[in-house]
């Protein structure tokens, strides 16, 4: 593959994007505008999973981790949801339940909810005690305590989990197509309509838009990080800012039955 | 897992044992970007098998002039010699291999076992297994554990004392020609701390170390040390001079303020039970005959008698209910006894029987044998014996 | 007698086959065709075990230098981030024009996609060596080298074998997506027949099955490996 040639196959990639052109077959338009129509659909039913996940994971974590139980169930959770192959997760749901866009979505969102829902609680479980302690010889109770206090200490932690399910929901919507759904996957699952510059364009703008989501969500993260914790340098704020990173969270619930004491 | 292991008897022979002298000539050192330097033209000399101990506030530079030795830290200015030769001749490495190091939070490491531990350096340094071997169990018992209970144990498993203990240990493992000790017994209790001070005096006393020994406790250094090395903030030797100098002559208003207003008091910390004219207690024994007790409490210089037990170690003092009968009989649940040991120094067995509210306390050896009364009034005499240092003259005496 | 044994019989063919035909969960099916997924599950092995450890090697060297280099640390995390983020199935088609169909390309993708976990677990798990532990050592003498394999290597393994069980149960759920790369795998044999339910079953279940036991196995290594923290325990 000489270096000409390699740069040819990714400048008739743009090209695709550019320009509607014959699909390989012949008979019908493929490219150009269309991708707009592939953007906006993989972007829909991304939205839709994330929002029902978050719906189902932010609330139930938050109060688990707010009570303090429910450690066995964040943990198994989040290893379970790491070992099921995506593609067998949708190809179950194309199986049992057939296809379409409630389908592909329902399995996203299954997708979707370990990681929000582990880092909701642990985002909660991570609050200092002795500061909700201090809050509560304040004379502050339950739901101010939530509000005051663990919430917005929790909240980078949580944001962080929503970003790595918003990154892997882009990821997986990709294989739509083979539950009927059309957005970014088609090119790539149905490379004879497309061709292979079809194919590679595909895949370029499903990195990039995942890269976007990425940054997008990183952003919204830093935001909703209070100013305080952002300049906290002692040991528990450099731990804290550890568990909102965008590595899978569970190494630090392994890391807490794995620590050095 | 307590530290109330009982002394063990010292070995026959000490150890084989080296030590060296350390010198720091005109000594300095500025951390790049600061604006002071942390140490300031220090120079001075430490004698082979002496204490040294470094001593000042926070901020002074006693653990940077320490780490300097060992080149944990680099010199900007000066030299130290270390027997005569400069410690910039020796690589690094190389250097730490001959000088103990014992620091505060001891650093031992957890994933090694006990025996391991002791072992690093001399496995460093090429010893032979046999050689190594014999080493650490001669070590675990030098500080007073039993070597097949530790040996196989991790540091996880022990106490602070215990772990304490191992890193003196661990610094003594290559039998180095020099210590440095910062704040060795400094994360450990009151109680504690005085107990493993004895035991590292009494351990000195026979390996005869030279050892540099960083603390901020004034009254630990001068109860441990042989010389002490007041510094000021800054790194600068405000003064060089023995325990008994130091507190009957302070150089300047700096170290009579960091040495303390009680200095007076503090010399009690010079002197030993053992150096002091004790009084001879009545001694009885369960089954002897009250009447003979009594006789012995006639000829004696203490009003009550000591009730021991079949070796010698004190059990109770008896009071006039207890010598009613014919016969000393058993005596059990008295809380008033407070024992001394011989090689406490005078300020804290003053202490020990002040906190208790009792008048006398019972002066035992190492093994627990009584030896002896102490007594409030025993000590105030020392003092007034050896008083004559002072300007004033004592007062006339209110019996 | 005789018509009945036979009526019996021929409903019994008619109920297995109807199992199939109507895209149940057949146990019988696959009991018989159970053989078919060892060749795919073994490349699947393959797959992950190369990746993990290829990734691994690069990473270790790659913490190696950050730690030597602290300004490394945070290009390093950056690079492999992004490599962490593009979806791999967009990667393997990335890939396609360079290195072609086949194992290459999708141990090439799995192998980045550990990178980000395994740099990061490592340099966390040296980071967290303690401080007076590092001090004593080298206040004892030992060089730079005798620190690192001998107290900061030991000392951090929990880190390390906690990414390494991250990495291997990602790597498994991704290697179902290898066959789009052509390197084969479970996901090879879910794709030739989607919509049969047993088939769709079966691989996934061995999927989760595999990720469980490689799980298990690295769990058991951290318990060989650190003796003292079970003796700290007792």
């Amino acid at each position: 593959m000489t270096p000409v040639a390699f740069l040819g196959q990714f400048g008739d990639a743009v090209d695709i994007i550019l320009h509607k052109r014959e699909s390989v077959a012949g008979g019908i338009q493929v490219g150009g505008s269309e991708w707009l129509t592939l953007i906006g659909e993989h972007l829909r039913i991304s939205a839709v999973a994330l929002a029902i996940a978050c719906a189902i994971a932010i609330p139930l974590g938050l109060w688990l981790g707010h009570i303090g139980r429910g450690e066995f169930l964040a943990s198994s959770f989040a290893n379970i949801g790491r070992a099921v192959p995506t593609y067998a997760l949708i190809a179950f749901f194309v199986a049992y339940i057939g296809i379409g866009f409630r389908n592909v979505a329902l399995a996203l969102t299954l997708l979707a909810i370990p990681p929000i829902f582990t880092n909701a609680y642990v985002g909660m479980r991570q609050v200092d005690r002795d500061t909700v302690d201090a809050g509560r010889g304040m004379g502050l109770t339950g739901w101010g305590i939530v509000r005051g206090i663990e919430l917005p200490m929790a909240l980078p932690i949580l944001f962080g989990g929503i970003r790595i399910s918003a990154v892997n929901v882009v990821a997986t919507a990709t294989l739509g197509p083979i539950a009927g759904v059309d957005d970014l996957g088609k090119p790539i699952i149905n490379a004879n309509v497309y061709g292979s510059s079809g194919r590679l364009a595909a895949a370029m703008i499903v990195a990039l838009l995942a890269i976007g989501v990425e940054l997008a969500f990183a952003g919204l993260q830093r935001a909703v990080t209070p100013k305080g914790l952002k300049l906290d340098d002692s040991a528990a704020g450099r731990r804290r800012r550890r568990l909102a990173r965008p590595a899978p969270l569970p190494q630090t619930i392994a890391q807490r039955g794995g620590s050095t004491e | 897992m307590t530290d109330q292991t009982p002394p063990t008897p010292a070995p026959t022979s000490p150890p084989a044992g080296q030590a060296a002298t350390l010198e720091f000539q005109h000594v300095s050192k500025q951390y790049p970007g600061a604006a002071t330097r942390a140490i300031e033209d220090l120079s001075f000399e430490v004698g082979a098998g002496q204490i040294c101990v470094l001593v000042g506030p926070s901020g002074c530079g006693k653990t940077t002039a320490m780490r300097l030795v060992n080149r944990m830290i680099e010199l900007s200015g000066g030299d130290i010699l270390l027997d005569g030769a400069s410690i910039r001749d020796h690589d690094p490495a190389g250097l730490r291999r001959e000088i103990g190091y014992a620091i505060q939070q001891i650093g031992l490491f957890p994933h090694r076992t006990v025996a391991q531990n002791i072992a690093t350096v001399p496995r460093l340094l090429g010893w032979p297994k046999a050689r190594i071997s014999a080493r650490v169990d001669e070590l675990i018992e030098l500080i007073g554990l039993d070597p097949a209970q530790t040996r196989d144990r991790f540091p996880g498993q022990l106490s602070g004392g215990q772990r304490q203990r191992i890193g003196v240990a661990r610094a003594l493992a290559g039998d180095p020609l020099l210590m440095l000790m910062d704040e060795p017994f400094g994360a450990i209790d009151p109680i504690n701390r005085e107990r493993l001070q004895n035991e590292f005096l009494r351990l000195q006393a026979e390996l005869r170390k030279t050892i540099v020994f960083v603390t901020h406790d004034i009254d630990e250094a001068i109860k441990m040390g042989d010389r002490i090395a007041v510094l000021r903030p800054g790194g600068v030797l405000a003064q060089y001079a023995t325990p008994a100098e130091l507190l009957m002559a302070p150089a300047d208003e700096f170290v009579e303020d960091f040495v303390g207003a009680d200095r007076a008091l503090k010399r009690l910390a010079l002197t030993h039970v053992r150096d002091v004219d004790l009084w001879t207690p009545a001694l009885a024994r369960s089954g002897d005959a009250t009447a003979e007790v009594r006789a012995r409490l006639a000829g004696s210089d203490v009003p009550v008698a000591l009730l021991v037990d079949a070796d010698g170690r004190p059990q109770a003092w008896l009071e006039e209910h207890d010598l009613r009968g014919p016969v000393v009989g058993e005596v059990s649940g008295r809380h008033s006894l407070v024992t001394v040991e011989r090689d406490d120094i005078l300020r804290d067995a003053l202490s020990d029987l002040l906190a208790r509210g009792v008048y006398y306390g019972a002066v035992v050896d190492r093994r627990g044998t009584s030896c002896g009364a102490l007594s409030i009034e025993v000590i105030s005499d020392y003092l007034v014996e050896h008083g004559a240092e002072t300007e004033h003259p004592p007062p006339e005496r209110i019996t | 007698m005789r018509p009945l044994v036979l009526a019996v019989v021929q409903l019994h063919d008619r109920t297995r086959n109807t199992c199939v035909n109507q895209n149940g969960f057949c146990p019988k099916w696959i009991s018989d065709h159970i053989g078919d997924y060892l060749s795919p599950l073994w490349r699947h092995v393959e797959l992950v075990v190369l990746s993990v450890a290829i990734g691994f090697a690069l990473a270790f060297g790659l913490a190696l230098l950050a730690r030597r280099w602290q300004w490394l640390g945070a290009p390093i995390s950056a690079v492999s981030g992004v490599l962490y983020t593009i979806p791999s199935l967009a990667a393997f088609f990335l890939l396609l024009p360079l290195t072609g169909f086949g194992l290459v390309t999708a141990v090439i993708v799995l192998v980045s996609y550990t990178l980000l976990i395994l740099f990061r677990n490592i340099t966390v798990g040296l980071q967290n060596v303690p401080g007076e532990v590092l001090d004593a050592a080298r206040g004892m003498g030992l060089t730079s080298r005798e620190l690192l394999w001998r107290v900061e290597l030991p000392l951090a393994m929990p880190e390390i074998i906690a990414g390494l069980r991250i990495a291997t149960t990602t790597t498994v759920g991704l290697a179902a997506l290898a066959f789009f790369a052509g390197a084969g795998g479970l996901g090879e044999k879910i794709n030739a027949d989607i919509t049969f339910k047993s088939n769709v079953v079966v691989a996934g279940l061995l999927c989760v099955l595999l990720a469980a036991v490689l799980d298990l196995m690295l769990v058991g290594l951290q318990r060989l490996a650190m003796p003292w923290r079970r003796a700290a325990r007792a």
